[in-house]
């Protein structure tokens, strides 16, 4: 795998940069109908929210409007009576009204978690199924932020932003048709001052947008400058070199301050700017409202509504511009979300799969159900093929990028049983090799045959779990050291960890650890040297018992001294099965059946150790220390 | 927290109160506009009086515009004063790192590190930009709604003696309860975001074992987990809104009718009746406001508890017992029983007793198995760590007895997991020696045997390097690294396994190099292969963190098993790797 990962280099965006803020998404369409497959699942609670929104605002604008007549008809003229039936009317009006509002907010509550919880899974399983290839082009950080802001940010606008948005369209028809009804010249200066709000978002939003890419750009710099010097901070006291990479902090925290200072400043000038106009509308209303009054007669109990109303009506257009640039990030992020479900999954479309079988007495085979005589493919007509190890490569080509060929037309034949060896050079292309056994990757030209089966022909599935692999980065698991062991064979007992953890000559280890084999695994294995995850790692490929065994680099972090101890374990778990070893270490390929060397995507040389040598080509001058390995 | 967090608003003090005035003036003249609407209503009104209106009018007018220009005020000096703090508190974080030493560094772990740089700095700068705006408007409001519904009716006020407790209490239980839920949120979370983190470095592993259904499953559990946790959250917090909806109505409702005959007595007005009922909308809301803040300051609180514990970590490698003048007067190194260990409270030693002469000038070489301890003999000399007993001494003095700088001057080394940085070859060799000039940096990078492969670069030093060095092999990355050593002139160089990726052939020259070119350094070096070190004038064999053997190669070959044991084990493999 470290043939080729030098691509994964750290995105763009530091690990603190607020994702999507402003980017906008590219086919808004087709995002939301997909989101709306989502939400749509929740179809009949949906349509009991849209009906409490409607309810809601009604009562909401309803209790609002009772104020005219108990000024006009119950205050002013003193009746009690009235009074008291028109405040039970408007107590009745404004439960229905927060019992309303409490019952939709609580369904969005589950309809977003049901939503999102639904895209979460989708997206991991669509994950599950990526091939290496998309994972070699995305880095960890960029998938990671699907989960964890791009979800994050759709939740909260599925929760809160859409009910606002839409009770804030509901209110804003209502109020404007009240103010319609009350008094239609006092909304001229409604109009004037809602037509003012207007043109101060289109022109602070504008503004505020060029600062705050600004921001993202000098952000993105300030992070990762942090990221290089924090990570590098060893090699910078060891050169005394703290005062130059004090000042190249200096220099772009200062920028970021600047840039981030003036994007906020316009974008929370809006709330004051956008609360401000709606007083002036309120004072205008009032004057204008004062005079009609006088001029025409408007009743008192109106005017009172109307400027009610007034505050009410410029709510929602700030609350919009607010959720505005929310809305569209979160659409943005639903947008990178559907891009990985999207995204082409891996090619599996052969139909041999690997069963057990049972040799009976004739030496026929027969299907069984658990660990039996052995493995056999079983083909779509049914019938069984044993399974014997036997690896070919005819002519192959690869190459990770379509412009750059790894592999010209390489053909290889390991016979079952068989130890074959891989050496070369980083780049040679030893790892690309095991990828393409294994259909990590699709070959771009040539065929591999597996016991006589073109690989694409076996299901994926089975094809990998006839192969048993210990890749040079060891990966563990948050669990138990058992669990970690147990995750190449789930169903394993006590006896067969313990039994793979000898062989692979990790049960010292661990059985020095302060809880044994229940000791607690965290952060990718921290605590245990590189060489002891190593161990666990090939314990781990020792469990699963696969008839073929790859071992990338299985050994590199183990000191030859170790390395001679386990050696008889290795050789136990080896025998009787077809392995591939990658070494850089030339003592771990030496007693291999057959060596080939790589060069630059090509076998130079091929051969046993011996043979090697009396050649007197790349291999003995490998040996010998004459050429470079890396 | 508040106290500790203070003095990193240097320089924006001004603003801080300059803001925070602006903040409370405007909610104060956002209160002042009813009250002259009820002037229009109650006055102007019944006498018929237009030019009273007007003037009223053009005064609510002009209230609105210095709101407006108060609340922008607000605005830009908060932004600004949040991002100047912000900054601020970036700084000295950063700067304190800078001090710290190898332990303080792991203690933390370099990922952790940068969060609290990025993510809770951010967030802190986000709650004091936020705080200056809305949290002091919250409670200005609140008392001037107060105080104005006081002075219009003191008896119809009453109401509030009510509201307000209960309002109070009642947000005060969901908060509660909320809280603790909002933790077990976040652990979900984690939950969830570890599954995905652990899948995607594993998925090799994963894939190769075709586990991928067993994930899905692990997933599943977690995703469920926190779908429940969610959903108990956020229903809880949904009944916010409504409980201070009926609250805020009921008063409304209170008021009418306590107030009716108030308003048929003519102690009170109708229009500020009306005012009245803003005022109860404002006072509730801006309660409201105050807990919605309360639970976006919780988070605030642990990003600052964390930014804090990195303020606070005393870096524990100091100058205090250093002289300023002293520098080192040659290249020897002498250990004299020392012992270490990397916790303190761990009970096995990492090293035990070493003792150990390097006379100025010589080669040693180490060896020993992986976890034997050679590079954690080694970072002793500069005092990258700092023994716990036993003294260690270059040129003859206690480390401890030279400033750090001074130490690290003469000595010089190359760690086994190296970092080149951004920027050319050039900038990243001149790290050794700002002022060397051209033919300084070529020489070194000839004894490095560096020099050849980047007169074949296209543009040769000034090749950018790319960030963390991922334009060049690791062998060639590790000749960049030793060169930039060299380029210090140290009187002590140390290479912790440097050569691992290079040939036999280039290590050979490069250890030819050393010896003609830097006769009087003390040469230390670290290696796997025996071949490295077999010319070495000392060879120190290394076991579980004590010295085992010591010795010329000659000398161990008899002696010593252990070393005869690695000799012979990379005979027959004829090892070329580290």
């Amino acid at each position: 795998m470290a043939e080729h990962t030098t691509n994964r280099r750290p995105g763009p965006h530091g690990p603190g940069t607020p994702r999507g803020g402003f980017q906008k998404p590219k086919n808004m369409g087709k995002t939301i109908s997909t989101l709306l497959r989502y939400v749509g699942r929740s179809r009949w609670l949906l349509a009991v929210v849209a009906v409490c929104l409607v309810l809601n605002t009604a009562c909401t604008i309803g209790g609002s409007y009772m104020l005219r007549p108990l000024i006009d008809e119950c205050i002013v003229p003193g009746d009690y009576h009235r009074l008291a039936r028109t405040l039970v009317l408007m107590a009745c009006l404004y439960l229905g009204a927060a019992l309303l509002s409490y019952t939709y907010a609580r369904i969005m509550v589950r309809i977003s978690q049901t939503a999102t919880h639904a895209i979460r899974r989708d997206l991991f399983a669509r994950m599950q199924r990526l091939p290496l290839r998309y994972f070699d082009t995305h880095t960890h950080g960029e998938l990671m932020s699907r989960y964890t802001n791009d979800i994050d940010t759709l939740t909260e606008i599925l929760q809160n932003g859409l009910v606002s948005l839409l009770s804030g369209a509901l209110t804003f028809a209502g109020v404007v048709g009240m103010m319609l009804y009350l008094s239609p010249l006092l909304f001229l200066v409604t109009v004037f001052s809602l037509g003012l709000m207007l043109a101060v978002i289109m022109t602070v939003g504008k503004r505020s947008r060029r600062y705050f890419m600004a921001q993202q750009r000098d952000l993105g710099e300030v992070n990762g400058y942090i990221e290089e010097m924090i990570e590098g901070q060893k090699v910078i006291k060891v050169f005394n070199h703290e005062s130059q990479a004090k000042a190249g902090f200096d220099a772009r925290n200062d920028r970021y301050r600047r840039s981030a200072a003036s994007a906020h400043a316009f974008a929370g000038a809006m709330m004051p700017a956008m609360g401000n106009i709606s007083h002036i509308n309120y004072a205008l209303t009032c004057c204008v409202g004062a005079l009609l009054s006088i001029a025409m007669g408007l009743d008192l109990g109106a005017l009172l509504v109307y400027l009610q109303y007034t505050r009410q009506v410029s709510q929602p257009i700030s609350q919009v511009s607010q959720q505005v640039n929310n809305i569209l990030a979160a659409i943005a992020g639903a947008e990178r979300v559907f891009e990985v479900m999207e995204a082409a999954p891996e090619v599996d479309d052969g139909e041999v799969t690997l069963v057990h079988v049972r040799r009976g007495p004739d030496g026929a085979l027969t299907e069984a159900a658990g660990r039996s005589d052995g493995w056999a493919w079983k083909k779509p007509d049914g019938t069984l093929a044993p399974l014997r190890g036997d690896v070919r490569f005819e002519d192959v080509v690869f190459g990770y990028n379509s412009d750059k060929t790894i592999l010209h037309g390489i053909s290889l034949y390991a016979k079952p049983g068989q130890k074959i060896a891989f050496v070369g050079s980083t780049g040679a292309g030893k790892t690309t090799i095991t990828n393409l056994i294994n259909r990590f990757y699709e070959i771009g030209g040539g065929l591999i045959t597996y016991d006589g089966i073109d690989v694409r022909d076996i299901g994926k599935e089975s094809l990998r779990r006839s192969l048993g692999i210990v890749l040079q980065d060891t990966h563990l698991f948050t669990g138990t050291i058992a669990d970690n062991i147990r995750y190449g064979k789930l169903d394993a007992t006590d006896e067969e960890v313990r039994a793979a953890a000898k062989l692979a000559n990790a049960d010292t280890f661990i059985s020095h650890l302060p809880d044994g084999y229940d000791t607690w695994i965290t952060d990718d294995g921290g605590s245990l040297s590189q060489g002891e995850r190593q161990l666990l790692a090939i314990a781990r490929a020792a469990v699963a018992d696969p008839p073929v065994l790859i071992l990338d680099e299985a050994t590199s972090s183990i000191d030859t001294r170790t390395e001679k101890l386990i050696e008889r374990g290795m050789d136990r778990l080896m025998a009787e099965r077809t392995v591939f070893v990658i070494a850089h270490r030339l003592s771990t390929v030496r007693n291999a059946k057959a060596i080939m060397v790589l060069e630059q995507g090509e076998i130079i040389e091929r051969g046993d150790h011996d043979e090697l040598i009396a050649q007197g080509g790349k291999y003995y001058q490998l040996y010998t220390g004459q050429a470079e390995l890396s | 927290m508040i106290k500790k967090l203070w003095p990193y608003t240097r320089g924006y003090r001004k603003w801080i109160a300059l803001g925070v005035l602006c903040s409370a003036s405007e909610a104060v003249f956002e209160l002042l506009l009813p009250l002259v609407m009820a002037d229009i209503v109650d006055t102007g009104i019944p006498a018929g009086d237009t030019g009273y209106i007007l003037r009223r009018g053009a005064l609510m007018v002009l209230m609105a515009l210095v709101s407006m220009a108060l609340g922008v005020s607000a605005a830009f000096l908060s932004s600004h004063a949040g991002q100047g703090f912000g900054a601020n508190l970036r700084k000295a974080q950063y700067d304190h790192i800078q001090a710290f030493s190898f332990r303080n560094i792991e203690k933390f772990s370099t990922a952790s590190l940068v969060t609290r740089l990025t993510n809770d700095c951010n967030m802190l700068q986000m709650s004091l930009m936020m705080g200056m705006r809305l949290l002091v408007r919250a409670p200005v409001m609140l008392i001037s709604a107060l105080v104005l519904a006081v002075s219009i009716s003191l008896r119809l006020s009453r109401v509030f003696l009510v509201a307000m407790p209960l309002l109070l209490v009642l947000i005060g239980l969901i908060v509660k309860h909320v809280s603790p839920m909002f933790s077990s949120l976040q652990e979900r979370t984690d939950d969830v975001n570890l599954v995905v983190q652990e899948n995607l470095s594993a998925i090799r592993v994963v894939k190769s074992f075709v586990r991928e259904d067993h994930e899905q499953e692990k997933f599943r559990k977690r995703n469920d987990a926190l779908r429940a946790t969610a959903e108990r959250a956020f229903g809880f917090v949904v009944m916010n809104m409504p409980v201070m909806m009926l609250v805020t109505y009921g008063t409304i409702i209170a008021v009418m009718w306590y107030g009716a005959p108030l308003v048929q007595s003519g102690e009170l007005q109708v229009a500020l009746l009306s005012t009245f009922f803003t005022y109860i909308t404002q006072v509730l809301m801006s309660l409201m406001m105050v807990s919605m803040i309360m639970m976006m300051l919780t988070r605030a609180v642990a990003c600052a508890k964390r930014v804090t514990e990195v303020l606070d970590e005393t870096p524990d490698i100091t100058d205090a017992a250093a002289s300023s003048g002293v520098t080192a007067a040659d290249g020897s190194v002498d250990f004299d029983h020392v012992s270490f260990k990397y916790s303190p409270d761990a009970e096995k030693w990492n090293l035990r007793d070493i003792n150990l002469h390097i006379p100025s000038g010589a080669t040693v070489g180490i060896i020993g198995a992986t976890g034997s301890a050679k590079s954690t003999l080694v970072q002793l000399i500069p005092r990258l760590y700092e023994a716990q007993e036993g003294t260690v001494r270059v040129g003859g003095r206690p480390v401890g007895e030279y400033t750090v700088e001074h130490l690290r001057d003469a000595v010089s080394m190359v760690l086994q997991k190296n970092t080149l940085f951004s920027g050319t070859i050039r900038e990243n060799l001149l790290w050794g020696d700002e002022n060397a000039s051209d033919a300084d940096i070529e020489a070194a990078c000839e004894a490095a045997c560096a020099a050849e492969f980047i007169r074949r670069m296209p543009a040769g030093y000034d090749t950018d390097l790319g960030q963390g060095g991922v334009n060049v092999s690791g062998g060639q990355k590790q000749r960049l690294c030793i060169a930039r050593a060299l380029l210090k002139k140290p009187k002590v160089l140390i290479l912790d396994d440097s050569t691992s990726a290079v040939d036999t052939a280039t290590d050979a020259s490069i250890r030819a190099a050393f010896r003609t070119r830097l006769p009087d350094t003390t040469k230390i070096i670290i290696a796997q292969r025996i071949i490295s070190v077999m010319d070495a004038d000392l060879i120190v064999v290394m076991d579980d963190g004590a010295i085992a053997d010591m010795g010329t190669h000659a000398e161990l070959m008899q002696t010593s098993d252990i070393y005869r044991d690695v000799y012979q084990s990379q005979q027959e493999g004829a090892s070329l790797d580290g």
